[in-house]
């Protein structure tokens, strides 16, 4: 079993790396909730884990995190489900292709709702709930597209530095009743927002990464990024002064 | 919704069972209604709580709301006359007698701390160091209010729904939360209680004297070290009391006065008790205890054995509340107690299997306490005509599996024996194995009572879940 991961909520679980992290949660005898927007894909996800456990250790929800509303009684209820709640790892995302001289808010409005605005809505009553009980961790995935203002996706890169904002936010907030938040920052990982996508290096797969992810969310880091080579090259980024970094094709 | 602010971390008494539940303090029969009402609206169980001093997952249950009715504490009606009360069901133990005792009346059975309330004390059907003479304190309780899940409100006593209340007294608060109950107090007449302590050999020789002596003596009790082995297997202290009669004590009355009843602030005059359980962590592990446990034999066993002495009534019944706070030093594991209880007859040979497995397991226990025991006709009594021996253990994590395993292997010759078990103490034990031990449809009955009370299955507990739904 991971940690004390018994119970575990992951929030973006049809593709990627939120998928893996649930499979991992499942295969290593906890208790886990898939939540994501597409119901059939949760369905096929959860079959296979209950299968290869030999008993029920995933169940679905189908929920669009932009529909904010339903959230707390939907959190409420799961946990309920679940029988207890130990994780909850926001892994909700969308990154759609937006060209170098496109200018589209809608676009960038809808990665702010998803990659930000839905974790909030999940991550405010998780660590409430955390913060009473004294214990638990929240997990989120971030980017290491957060950490610069890139012209390729300014809209991106803004949902992911303000998702780095909100964690440590959180993680002052709640760190003294014993809650931990872990951010973590993914360089490239094999998904379905990645395939295709020129430039690539480093490619690890997700299910690499979620070994990763839930081996520093059990550890309680602050920050990690996957894999941790990253973190020397993104020291680097940070450094590159504006007036460099604009000419930067990135 | 329920309120997510109100969701708390809910501990069994001996820390090693917890989960995370939505806790509501009610201060009124109408609150809980309401309570009942709202968590059958939303899907949410319910798990009846008092102070939480169940040992075990008698009073949690993950994600429920716990209706805590701690809150509910006043003493409704109170005759010095006839030595009946009236209480709400958080009224506890200490409350109770603090009440009554300057009129000259004691609660008939009191258990080991005073914290449990007197809802708690019926939902569990507790017994203290008096079972054989005074039964459990369901045998004391001439009628109860039960406040049913759909808000229906029922009055029993042993002429009125008799197979009602006695499924509710020791029902461990499946059937309706428990809203006011009536007890009849037993009469006393000095604060005082005359004891005598002896010490016995072997295991043998401790039932042997503790059953010569129950008859004579209202209370009596054993405790024995775990840690002994061989011929010596079973060795411990026994300790008689009675009540002392306004004959032996000129200052009976005085004596009565309940502020002359409280524990000492201190240990040995110096040692504030609040600090006593940090001081105690340190030797709260297998060489520590073995050393406690030889010293409090030698002890016994020399210079107190055959001692009789006078103690206050308090002093002698709540032992558990010497040390507050006590249990911490078993942190961060907690503990967990086993309590079985065996026909006469097959006792020793019981009691003996438990003592060397454990031994064989490495896992000795840290206190064991025997008592002597009479059957009742409660739906899911524990008791027989018998011995019952409790055994505490430390939890860690890297041998909570194995305690667990011990745990099931300590019960089976008790069910082989036609023995039973004692769930206000239990968090481990498998439920295929409580169930056994009835065997003449019981459980089923008791199903029937719930389905006609609480037929959508509102209340709930870990406990009733693990031992009563195979």
């Amino acid at each position: 079993m991971v940690g004390d991961f018994r119970h575990a909520l992951v929030i973006g679980a049809s593709s990627g790396i939120g998928e893996a992290v649930a499979r991992r949660l499942g295969a290593d005898g906890g208790r886990v909730a898939l939540v994501a927007r597409r119901g059939e894909e949760l369905a096929r996800i959860a079959v296979e884990i209950n299968a290869a456990a030999g008993e029920t250790r995933a169940i679905i929800r189908a929920h669009d995190v932009r529909d904010t509303a339903e959230v707390p009684e939907l959190f409420q209820r799961i946990a309920r489900d679940l029988g207890g709640l130990d994780l909850v790892v926001y892994a909700a995302g969308v990154m759609p292709k937006v060209a170098f001289d496109e200018f589209d808010p809608a676009k960038d409005l809808d990665m702010l709702a998803v990659n930000l605005g839905g974790a909030m809505a999940w991550l405010d009553p998780a660590a409430e709930r955390f913060s009473r009980l004294g214990r638990g961790t929240i997990v989120g995935i971030g980017s290491v597209a957060g950490d610069r203002g890139r012209s390729g996706n300014p809209g991106y890169g803004t949902s992911k530095a303000g998702l780095h904002a909100y964690l440590e936010g959180l993680r002052n907030r709640v760190a003294r009743e014993g809650v931990r938040v872990v951010t973590i920052k993914p360089g490239f990982v094999e998904t379905a927002m990645t395939r295709g996508a020129d430039g690539l290096f480093w490619l690890i797969s997700a299910d690499r990464a979620a070994e990763i992810i839930l081996r520093k969310a059990k550890r309680g880091v602050v920050c990690a990024y996957v894999p941790a080579r990253w973190r020397l090259v993104m020291w680097v980024i940070r450094a590159i002064p504006s007036v460099l970094f604009r000419r930067l094709k990135v | 919704m329920l309120d997510g602010g109100r969701i708390r971390w809910v501990e069994g008494w001996g820390m090693a069972v917890a989960a995370a539940g939505y806790v509501e303090r009610p201060t009124a029969i109408d609150e809980i209604a309401g309570i009942l009402e709202a968590a059958r609206e939303t899907g949410f169980p319910v798990v009846a709580r008092g102070s939480g001093c169940s040992y075990g997952d008698a009073a949690l249950l993950p994600e429920a709301v716990v209706l805590d009715c701690s809150s509910m504490r006043r003493v409704l009606a109170w005759d010095a006359e006839t030595g009946v009360v009236d209480v709400e069901p958080g009224v506890t133990v200490e409350q109770l007698w603090r009440h009554t005792l300057a009129d000259g009346w004691w609660p008939p059975v009191v258990t080991g701390t005073m914290a449990p309330t007197i809802g708690g004390c019926l939902a569990m059907n507790v017994h203290g160091k008096n079972n054989w003479t005074r039964g459990t304190i369901g045998d004391h309780c001439l009628e109860l209010d039960l406040l049913l899940p759909d808000g229906g409100k029922l009055t029993m006593s042993r002429e009125r729904d008799p197979e009602l209340f006695r499924a509710v007294i020791g029902g461990f608060g499946q059937l309706g939360v428990i809203t006011r109950a009536r007890l009849r107090l037993k009469r006393v007449q000095s604060g005082l209680i005359h004891a005598k302590a002896v010490a016995a050999r072997n295991l043998g020789e401790l039932l042997r004297q503790l059953d010569e002596a129950k008859d004579d003596w209202e209370y009596v009790v054993g405790w024995l070290d775990a840690f002994a082995g061989g011929s010596r297997l079973g060795r411990g202290l026994l300790h008689f009391a009675r009540h002392v009669t306004a004959d032996e004590d000129p200052e009976a009355l005085a004596s009565l006065d309940p502020t002359g009843q409280d524990l000492p602030a201190t240990i040995l005059g110096i040692i504030p008790k609040s600090v006593m359980w940090r001081l105690m962590k340190p030797s709260t592990n297998r060489l520590g205890m073995r050393a406690i446990n030889l010293a409090k034999y030698v002890h016994g066993a020399t210079i107190a054995d055959g001692a009789e002495y006078r103690q206050s009534l308090a002093a002698f019944s709540f032992l558990l509340d010497y040390v507050p706070n006590w249990k911490r030093a078993y942190l961060p594991g907690g503990l967990i107690q086993h309590q079985s209880f065996v026909p006469a007859a097959a006792a020793e040979n019981v009691f003996a299997r438990q003592l060397e497995l454990c031994r064989r397991r490495h896992m000795p226990s840290f206190l064991g306490v025997l008592k002597r025991h009479r059957p009742d006709d409660f739906l899911l009594s524990h008791a027989v005509d018998g011995f019952s021996l409790a055994l505490d253990f430390p939890v860690t994590a890297s041998r909570r599996a194995e305690l667990w395993q011990l745990v099931a292997e300590l019960a089976e010759p008790v069910v082989a024996a036609g023995g039973r078990f004692y769930a206000a103490k239990d968090a481990a034990l498998p439920g295929e194995l409580y169930r056994a031990t009835f065997h003449n449809g019981e459980l089923e009955r008791f199903q029937a009572l719930k389905h006609r009370c609480d037929p959508d299955r509102v209340l709930r507990s870990a406990l009733a879940e693990r031992l009563l739904e195979g």
